[in-house]
């Protein structure tokens, strides 16, 4: 640190953008990275089988996983369109 | 028991294959018997790095095919004895490289010498794959930029899950990251990422940070490997690197800018 540091006017640098941009990205990606390579094919299957019975659109289910560092959890969300009803 | 090093990125341009050339020719020059191979096929340029562009007769893929020896493929650097270039092959044909034919070649290879370097090709095609698959090390190289950082982040979990080790379950590549074209008054200024931020976000084993420099454009025009060319802080950024993959406790350089006196006196800018 020099002298003329203290009379200098700190602009904020476009690095700290960069950084909170990749470091929201880069966890993100990491996520769906290690999601088990099955999961699209359950969502489509359980679309099938929940179809038998209701008529629900392909963005009424959602399935996500997550990890933490002792438990994965798989969530399934269907709305059903008449009733409103969530079911998990 | 020869080692495997992949140079890798996954975006292009960040440096890779002047980062193969110098640390094969610094793991040579080093007293170790090297190869280096190059698996851009269609776009090869590690001769002309090197400097041994001329001199190519066969090609990988001629080995692969079983057209050529390896020994007939391999070109002897000019400058060291210990250090041997297997050039990648012209062809169009993207089917050229497989996995059995380049773990062929890799196996022959690993008799004779105690460091095999892959320069990937950029991309996840099959040459980056190929590349990695049969790795013990990788070298991650990235430029402090939004781009390169994300695309090393993707090229880690490949390499976590796309290679040989990761297949087989047998004790994961050991990845180290190098960080390249380095400039460290802007990073000072707050306009490119510091080494510290890199780190923080691709949580990596730091081998080294090569500052940007004049001199790896010179060596590449002359086809020198710049870790040759001694006095000049990339050169002596790439020495340090080998000497800390070979395990010596090198202290970090080039991550602060240079200063004269009166920088130091007065400020930098």
């Amino acid at each position: 640190m020099s002298l003329l540091d203290y009379f200098r006017i700190s602009k904020a640098g476009s690095a700290s953008v960069a950084k909170e941009r990749l470091q929201i990205l880069v966890a993100h990606e990491r996520s769906s990275r290690n999601q088990p390579s099955y999961l699209p094919q359950l969502q489509k299957e359980l679309l099938e089988v929940v179809r038998k019975y209701v008529n629900v659109s392909q963005e009424a289910i959602s399935v996500s996983f997550e990890q933490d560092e002792n438990q994965e959890t798989l969530e399934l969300n269907i709305v059903l369109p008449d009733l409103q009803a969530k079911k998990s | 028991m020869a080692r495997i090093i992949v140079v890798t990125s996954g975006k292009g341009g960040v440096g890779k294959t002047t980062t193969s050339a110098a640390i094969a020719m610094g793991l040579a020059k080093r007293g170790h018997k090297t190869a280096v191979i190059d698996f851009d096929v269609g776009l090869r340029n590690l001769d002309l790095i090197m400097g041994c562009e001329r001199r190519v007769v066969y090609d990988f893929v001629n080995v692969i095919n079983g057209e050529a020896t390896l020994n007939q493929a391999l070109i002897r650097d000019k400058h060291c004895n210990n250090l041997y270039i297997l050039p990648a092959s012209q062809t169009r044909d993207k089917d050229a490289l497989n996995a059995e034919g380049v773990g062929r070649v890799l196996e022959e290879l690993a008799k004779d010498f105690k460091y095999i370097v892959c320069d990937s090709p950029a991309g996840i095609e099959k040459g980056a794959h190929l590349a990695m698959y049969y790795a013990d090390d990788a070298f991650v190289v990235t430029n402090p930029e939004v781009s390169s950082v994300r695309d090393s982040d993707r090229m880690l979990g490949l390499l976590s899950s796309k290679s040989r080790r990761a297949e087989q379950s047998l004790e994961p590549i050991k990845e180290y990251l190098l960080l390249t074209r380095y400039s460290p008054d802007r990073v000072k200024l707050g306009e490119m990422l510091s080494v510290d931020d890199v780190q923080e976000i691709l949580s990596l084993h730091l081998l080294g940070v090569v500052p940007e420099s004049k001199s790896v454009l010179n060596a590449s025009n002359s086809g020198i490997p710049v870790i040759l060319d001694e006095k000049s802080d990339a050169g002596q950024a790439y020495m340090d690197i080998v000497g800390r993959y070979l395990g010596e406790d090198r202290p970090h350089r080039f991550i602060e800018e240079k200063k004269g006196l009166f920088g130091k006196l007065f400020g930098s800018k």
